[in-house]
This record gives structure tokens, C-alpha cells and sequence, in this order.
């Protein structure tokens, strides 16, 4: 029975993805990337990697599609709606063959794998409790790897910069234009409503993350769209991108990573190594900075570059 | 099989079969509204079935209360984003 499902969710990726590569309506496509990252949840989830289901979903799903709505929008309002539907005579023999030819390799990769697979989830595990931590994906994100996680936090901060930097002059430092003219009375209400669960559900995940699936991208991911949604329905105004108190906010997760992690050098075995007796309560410090850096960088970068004037 | 097998069973049941008519009804009702009519009953009441033939399942207290919770969100924003698709389905075809 559950083999069933998984062939009927399978086809029903492939048929999305499929979909999302020959459409030529732009607006279908994006709406079938975002059920495929929401359909991939589920597909992490039946493989036991719910960690990885949640971000797929959050982040796959819901916060890509909406960049790439918005994008979409943008695009349609410059060009002119012909120049868009236009076809562009292009050859595909070229890239179906390489598409193919990728295809094809992976494919003897994954077939090729020694039985059983080489894994350090042993190991993950065997040292779970030199951490402090009961979640070994949270171990390997924030603790034997942390170094990739540093640096990812960093790169967010800089495609921020990079969708700032789009910005006209004269807008340098002011507030992205988020409130549509007329706003429907039920995204008020939903507005009104939602963000109090939605902060108890990212307090929640970055908390549990510890010990459960959760963590902070997921969590950040929770706070930015409840962010986007009071900014959409215009309760509040986008924030002035030239506040000191956002900055502060943006760069204080990886701040405080890098800092804890030249603490390591002092007091520990070395860059990024936390004393093992703090090393629970140090971590979770990281985690709930990181998370409100993520949500402000994910919220902001789909807000887009500032188009107002700041305020003096 | 005991009594609260069969009640999930009867209740997930009956959640299957409403969201199988709500797809149905997606695709086969002729305008905007009548298809949001069919996916919100979809949504409300199949998956509001499926959470109810699930809660005896539960081993604590809090999985149930998660259940319902995940629930009500799903309500929530469903019929929030039913009233905006039909929002704008009406202001662009205003009816005679």
C-alpha cells in the first residue's frame, strides 16, 4: 500500500517538474514549482528526513515561489506583455541531449552505490551527547559542521546586500513599497490573526529543534512570511532599510556565531569548538539570533530593493 | 478490531471520499465560485474528518491538541484564501 503511494507521488513530481520545464505560461509554471516543493515535502518526510521536509516546504515551496511570483510580476509590468509571449526560435536537440546525458549519470551514480551506503550517521549519533543536543541534524548543522552553516547565514546577508543594491539612488536607505493599492478585507483579518501563532510556532521550532525536527531556517521562515503577511495588508509599513536597530538585527546571527566560534580558539579546542559544558545553552543562543536574522534577511529579500525616498 | 478502529477507519474514510469529490468538483464545475465551493468543503470538512478518525490514534494528550491545531490553522487560511480568489473572481466579472 505505502509502495503505492510513493509511486503515485513520484509520478506526480516527475509530472510537475515535467510541467514547470515545457509550460509557456510563466505565472502556471511558478504555481507548479511551488506544489513540486511542497510535494518533495512529502517525499522527505516518507524518506524520515523531516528536518529537510519542513525547509523543502518552507523554503522550496513557499519562499522561492513567492520571490519568483514577484519577480514575475515585475517583469510583466516592464515588458510589455507581447514582447513576453513572444517565441524565441531556440534549439533544444542541444540541451535535451546534455539534460539527458546528466539524467543518465546520476542515474549509474545512485545505481552504483556500495551496499550499504557509506554514512557517518554513526558517528553523528556516537557524539550526540558531547552537545547537549537530542536532534543529530541539529549536531551536524551546529556543531560539527558549523562552518558551512556560518557561511551560509553569511551568503544570505550578502544576496541582501545584492537586492539592496538595485536600488536607485535617491531610494538608498528607504522602505520597499509592500501595500498593495487596494487591500482585500480578509487579508486584514488573516493579518490580525495569524501572527500570534505564527511567533509561537517559530519560538516553538527553534526550541524543539534541539532535541526535534525544527531549527532555525524553518522557524526563520515562519517569521518572515508573518512579517510579509502584516506588511501586505498594510498594518504596518516595510521597515527604512537604513534602520540601525534592522541592521543590528541582520548581522547579529552570524555576528554572534563568529564571535562564540573565536570564543573556541580561547577557551575550547579551536574556532567554532564550544566548551562542552555550555555547549547546549551556546547553541541555542546561535539558533535564536540566526532565526531572527534569517526571517528579517528572508522577508527583506522578497520585499525587494527600497523604492521610497528615506525618511529624514 | 476494536471500536476506535473502526470509528478512524469510518472517519478517514468518509475525509477521503469528500476530498475526492472536492477535486472532482475542481475540476469539473463550470465557474470560479462553484469550484471554490467544492475545494473549501474539501478542506474543511475532509480534512476535519481525517483529524477526528486520527485523534483516537494518538498515544498524549498533545498530539491530539496538535492535530486539531494544525486543523484550525488549515481552516483558517483556507478560508482566507477562498474569500481572495473569490474577491477577485467577482471584481473581475461582475455578475449580472
Amino acid at each position: 500500500m505505502s509502495l503505492l503511494f510513493d509511486i503515485a507521488l513520484v509520478a506526480g513530481l516527475i509530472a510537475l517538474a515535467l510541467h514547470v520545464v515545457v509550460t509557456r505560461d510563466g505565472r502556471g509554471a511558478i504555481l507548479a514549482f511551488i506544489a513540486f516543493g511542497l510535494l518533495l515535502g512529502i517525499g522527505w518526510a516518507r524518506l524520515a528526513s523531516v528536518d529537510v521536509a519542513l525547509t523543502e516546504a518552507a523554503i522550496g515551496g513557499g519562499l522561492t515561489g513567492m520571490l519568483l511570483l514577484r519577480a514575475h510580476a515585475h517583469l510583466a509590468r516592464e515588458i510589455p506583455p507581447e514582447a513576453m509571449s513572444r517565441a524565441v526560435p531556440r534549439s533544444w536537440l542541444a540541451p535535451a541531449i546534455a539534460c539527458g546525458l546528466v539524467t543518465l549519470a546520476l542515474g549509474a551514480v545512485v545505481l552504483a552505490f556500495p551496499q550499504p551506503a557509506p554514512s557517518l550517521a554513526h558517528q553523528a549519533v556516537a557524539s550526540l551527547e558531547t552537545t547537549g543536543l537530542g536532534n543529530p541534524v541539529t549536531a551536524v548543522l551546529l556543531a560539527y559542521r558549523a562552518i558551512d552553516t556560518l557561511l551560509e547565514k553569511i551568503v544570505l546577508i550578502l544576496a541582501l546586500v545584492g537586492v539592496w543594491s538595485l536600488s536607485r539612488d535617491a531610494a538608498w536607505g528607504g522602505a520597499s513599497q509592500l501595500r498593495p493599492a487596494v487591500i482585500p478585507e480578509p487579508l486584514v483579518f488573516l493579518a490580525r490573526v495569524l501572527p500570534p501563532f505564527g511567533v509561537l510556532i517559530a519560538v516553538y521550532q527553534v526550541w524543539v529543534g534541539a532535541d526535534l525536527p525544527g531549527g532555525t531556517f524553518q522557524a526563520g521562515t515562519i517569521l518572515a512570511a508573518m512579517a510579509l503577511l502584516v506588511m501586505l495588508a498594510g498594518l504596518r509599513p516595510a521597515p527604512q532599510t537604513q534602520s540601525k536597530a534592522l541592521r543590528v538585527m541582520l548581522a547579529g546571527g552570524p555576528a554572534l556565531f563568529v564571535l562564540v566560534g573565536f570564543l573556541g580558539v580561547a577557551v575550547a579546542q579551536g574556532f567554532l569548538s564550544y566548551p562542552e559544558a555550555i555547549a547546549k545553552p551556546l547553541i541555542v543562543g546561535i539558533e535564536a539570533a540566526l532565526t531572527l536574522s534569517i526571517a528579517g534577511t528572508l522577508a527583506l529579500l522578497v520585499a525587494g530593493p527600497p523604492d521610497r525616498a528615506p525618511a529624514p | 478490531m476494536g471500536l476506535s478502529d473502526v470509528f478512524t477507519l469510518v472517519c478517514v474514510v468518509a475525509g477521503a471520499i469528500l476530498f475526492l469529490a472536492g477535486t472532482l468538483g475542481l475540476l469539473r464545475f463550470p465557474d470560479t465560485l462553484s469550484r471554490l465551493h467544492a475545494l473549501s468543503k474539501a478542506d474543511n470538512l475532509g480534512l476535519g474528518l481525517i483529524v477526528l478518525g486520527l485523534l483516537p490514534l494518538q498515544a498524549s494528550l498533545m498530539g491530539g491538541v496538535k492535530l486539531v491545531c494544525i486543523w484550525l490553522l488549515a481552516q483558517l487560511s483556507a478560508a482566507t484564501a477562498t474569500q481572495l480568489i473569490a474577491g477577485i473572481a467577482a471584481r473581475r466579472k461582475p455578475q449580472a
